[in-house]
């Protein structure tokens, strides 16, 4: 058996009735990853000691009979999410060496619950991006086309999952990059509501817009791991006090009578054919399956994009300040304090961090301030309010995740501009702060994944999570595995 | 020409919480460097800030104190700027929304009261220490301070003296003592003040352009800083040069402003909302129970002594600038003293003592109760006044009764007529040509007459009694 196709739930169970060991299971991860990753490039950092140190841990609980939901189970981490005691860079070379001497909370709370960390995964540097090609170390590739990219911020993690060198992975999503990473590499990628998990130790690049998320091969697993990452934390004054249900418990509960949003804006001329098809037809399942379709409009969409470039890059600017060479990372010689600012900074972040940078540092300076950054506040409060209208006749809104299915590397590298319109069905989503799920819904011709994005109210995601189990259990997308 | 000053304060103040302002490292001063930091106060990737509830009460107390608004909605900002001392690059503070507004405290110059306005109090996050000495090329860097609370207190550019802004330094540091929120040591730099100065033509509206006074880090400064400043712009206007907007530090070994820079050369703190912290509603529930455990204010207190104790309203604000005094002061009155004579030697005495070895009254071993024994020993006329200056320094310095330091050393006062009588007899019999020169009416001699019997008596022949007999002899 390939131990390493598994999922959760399946892992779990054989775990579970001692037909697997944690020990095999872990092994069956790195012989993939062994087999694999040298294609794939999805790993910054692999930490084996500490994972068959964590695999024997919780063997010894399920022997014990104290078997936690993650005991045993290989999990991989964006590498923006601090490890204590384990390198966390952000791909960037700036903090290359930086090892931290605090654990995330997500990452805490995997571990109450028995998880085993295989390692951390590449990202575009500081998820600024949607490629993985801003990594300071190297561009991880699409694992159902190595030419191409796996989508970003999260392209380790996803590429991960969809490769199969982890069982499941955790993401962050400040405009899209969990859900388009998890279209372009065909897995299921969740942005809970914001607020909903903590924030701390996730390093900062937009804080008023990360959320951290579950990276899965099914919808299931996603709400495993929901369940486990949620909740207020005493050290995240942003997370909110609001209660966790059990995510898995609404699963396979009929969606008969669901009211479904279609926004017109999100199904505009000359967007890609396949992809547009691909997501009617998911329509289409929704509604046999007894959803009713309603055409919606969400008339702020268009300022989505250049609202969000103005707040993230100006929250980025203040966030990444503090990669100073003076307390930890990267530090370059200067003749005296400037110098060796100007030096590490210039030396340290790679061109899109300081492309973001100078953005953000530009619309929060005295005499602009009011044209962008408070410009860009009104703007959110328009789309938030564009959401609610929605909401008040709709149960949840359909859209694809991403514009295009994976591309080329290199291919808008050079274009910014072109490259920050991927994330332009995703990061309205953001602005808004709810919840949004991305989940398989088909192929184009070139056999490349395609993403189906159903978002949520606020603090509900329950309801997306009960319509994308129920399609992806009335489809066979999510069966499919690239060819390796 | 005649000018007028007109100044405005930017006080920061040290709050005395236990633990900092947006983690739970230790405010304690003075310990190893970088032994009070975690990952949030050093600016750690992925930390964040959760607000210290006692900070926000301590604000709402001075805002309180000084009759502000007190916001019920109010919100964090980041003040951007790069430093080795300052671990995130920015610095949470507030700007927009702050947490106090449009308050005012009085003070009392040449015996009339004054408002001066308060235009808001803001919470924000201190920064650490650079430290250059002992370094070589390098300098080290002292988180230790990072993220202890301050609040900064802005007033309004009432202030139209050196000696106004001394008063308002003086009361404000009151209140904050009495409210308990900060020990006022500017010399340790827990009470830090900048001046916004600038002059005008008396009878001119409209304000002049005005430069700022930083690094004034004592509270004798607060005057001369500021007097040497005026005098600078009026000179500089007199000269027919202009007065230019910019940062001028104090240089208290020199005595005077020097430029350290321009308007140009500011900074851009870019300030925006703190993203990674929501907005504080405060309820006003709970300002109302905060502002039901206000002690009695420096203001209310020093009436209530003029009125309840008869005291000068001299005495009365002295003894309320802190909080400490005031308490001896009751205890003193409590214990059967007589409020206008333990006032005197709280004033005199007493603060000449502390004085003299730098010490707060608290460290003080001498107790109320002893003075107000003390004081029914001079009312029964056991001791003399003269004799009670003695007495009371030895209290001070052994923390003895009074009436046991009288029986050790045998200071009780000769009120014996008899005893006093020869003693009288023996000094008129040995300066008979001073006591013709008395008889043809040098009455100025009654002190040389008097001198010489307390000599004689070691000081303790009851004065007055003297007095009054030598009259009667010498007539």
């Amino acid at each position: 058996m390939e131990l390493y196709r598994l999922s959760i739930s399946e892992a779990k169970e054989l775990l579970d009735k001692r037909k697997i060991t944690a020990k095999e299971l872990l092994n069956s991860i790195y012989q993939r990853i062994e087999s694999v990753d040298s294609k794939v490039k999805a790993f910054v950092t692999l930490s084996k000691e500490k994972a068959y140190e964590m695999a024997d841990a919780s063997q010894k609980q399920i022997d014990e009979g104290r078997s936690l939901p993650l005991h045993g189970i290989p999990v991989a981490i964006k590498d923006n999410m601090c490890t204590k005691g384990i390198r966390t860079t952000c791909s960037s070379k700036i903090l290359a060496d930086f090892i931290p001497p605090y654990e995330s909370a997500v990452t805490s709370r995997l571990n109450e619950n028995g998880y085993v960390l295989i390692g951390k995964t590449n990202l575009d540097e500081f998820a600024m991006g949607s490629s993985t090609e801003n990594s300071g170390f190297f561009t991880t590739r699409n694992p159902w086309d190595i030419e191409r990219i796996p989508g970003g911020s999260s392209g380790g993690s996803a590429a991960a999952v969809a490769a199969d060198e982890c069982i499941a992975a955790l993401g962050s999503d400040t405009g899209g990059s969990i859900r388009q990473p998890a279209a372009l590499c065909g897995v299921v990628g969740l942005k809970p509501t914001y607020g909903r998990v903590s924030r701390y130790g996730l390093v900062a690049f937009a804080s008023s817009l990360d959320q951290i998320g579950p990276i899965t091969k099914n919808v299931k697993d996603s709400a495993i791991l929901l369940n486990i990452i949620s909740g207020k934390d005493p050290f995240d004054s942003t997370s909110a006090p609001v209660a966790v249900p059990d995510f898995t418990k609404v699963l396979g509960n009929e969606i008969e009578g669901l009211k479904i949003g279609i926004p017109k804006e999100y199904f505009i001329k000359g967007m890609d054919r396949e992809i547009e098809e691909s997501v009617k037809t998911a329509i289409k399942k929704l509604e046999s399956l007894g959803a009713i379709p309603v055409e919606i409009s969400l008339p702020h969409t268009e300022y989505a994009v250049a609202t969000y470039y103005v707040l993230a890059t100006s929250e980025a600017s203040s966030n990444l300040a503090r990669y100073d060479g003076v307390k930890y990372g990267f530090r370059a010689a200067g003749k005296d304090l400037m110098e060796m600012y100007m030096n590490t900074r210039a030396q340290g972040f790679g061109a899109e961090v300081k492309r973001r940078i100078i953005l953000g540092t530009y619309a929060l300076s005295s005499g602009y301030y009011d044209a962008y950054y408070k410009k860009a506040q009104q703007a959110r409060t328009l789309i938030k309010t564009d959401f609610e209208k929605a909401f008040n006749s709709v149960d949840m809104i359909v859209t694809p995740t991403s514009p295009t299915a994976a591309f080329k590397s290199g291919e808008k590298t050079e274009d910014p501009l072109q490259m920050y319109l991927s994330d332009i069905f995703t990061i309205s989503i953001n602005l808004a702060g709810i919840p949004a799920i991305s989940l398989p819904c088909g192929f184009t011709s070139n056999n490349l994944p395609i993403g189906l994005q159903i978002i949520g109210k606020h603090f509900d995601e329950e309801s997306i999570l009960k319509a994308a189990y129920a399609y992806e259990q009335s489809t066979d997308w999510h069966k499919r595995k690239p060819n390796l | 020409m005649k000018y007028e000053a007109v100044i405005g304060l930017e006080v920061h103040a040290q709050m005395l919480t236990d633990s900092k302002i947006f983690c739970g490292c230790s405010t304690k001063f003075g310990s190893e460097p970088n032994t009070q930091t975690c990952p949030v106060c050093i600016g750690m990737p992925g930390a964040l800030p959760v607000l210290n509830k006692r900070a926000l009460e301590f604000a709402i107390r001075t805002g309180l104190a000084t009759n502000c608004k007190i916001s019920n909605y109010s919100r964090f900002a980041r003040k951007n700027y790069f430093y080795p001392d300052l671990p995130k690059g920015y610095q949470i503070s507030q700007y927009e929304l702050p947490i106090c507004e449009h308050g005012y405290i009085e003070i009392v110059v040449d015996s009339e009261i004054k408002k001066i306005g308060i235009t808001r109090i803001h919470m924000e996050e201190d920064a650490g220490k650079n430290i250059h000495e002992g370094a070589g090329n390098y300098s080290f860097v002292d988180l230790n301070r990072a993220g202890v609370p301050l609040m900064e207190i802005v007033s309004e550019p009432d202030i139209r003296t050196p000696k106004e802004a001394a008063e308002y330094m003086k009361k404000l540091r009151a209140i904050l003592r009495c409210l308990g929120v900060c020990d006022g040591n500017m010399e340790q730099g827990s009470l830090r003040c900048d001046a916004n100065v600038s002059i005008r033509p008396v009878g001119q509206k409209e304000y002049s352009i005005r430069a700022e006074v930083k690094n004034i880090n004592s509270f004798k400064f607060v005057e001369k800083a500021l007097e040497y400043e005026i005098k600078r712009q009026i000179k500089v206007v007199e000269e027919g040069r202009k007065v230019i907007q910019e940062t001028r530090l104090w240089d208290s070994d020199k005595g005077v402003t020097e430029s350290m820079r321009s308007k140009e050369e500011a900074h851009d703190y870019r300030y925006f909302p703190e993203p990674d912290l929501v907005p504080i509603t405060v309820e006003q529930e709970w300002i109302d129970e905060i502002n039901a455990s206000l002690p009695e204010l420096p203001d209310a207190k020093s009436k209530r002594f003029v009125s309840e104790y008869g005291l000068p309203e001299y005495d009365a604000d002295l003894l309320t600038s802190e909080k400490t005094l005031a308490e001896w002061f009751e205890a003193a009155v409590e214990a059967g003293g007589q409020p206008k004579a333990v006032a005197n030697w709280i004033m005199g005495e007493l603060t000449k003592l502390l004085n003299e070895e730098n010490k707060s009254i608290e460290e003080c071993q001498l107790k109320p109760k002893q003075l107000a024994e003390m004081l029914k020993l001079m009312d029964k006329g056991t001791i003399s006044g003269k004799i009670a200056k003695a007495v009371f320094e030895e209290m001070y310095r052994t923390g003895k009764d009074a009436e046991t330091i009288v029986k050790e050393k045998g200071l009780v006062q000769i009120s014996d007529e008899l005893a006093i009588e020869k003693a009288i007899d023996e000094v008129i019999s040995k300066n008979p040509k001073e006591v013709e020169r008395f008889k043809a009416g040098d009455e100025k001699l009654l002190g040389f007459f008097v001198g010489q019997i307390m000599k004689l008596t070691k000081g303790k022949a009851n004065p007055q009694i003297v007095n009054e007999m030598l009259r009667k002899k010498l007539l």
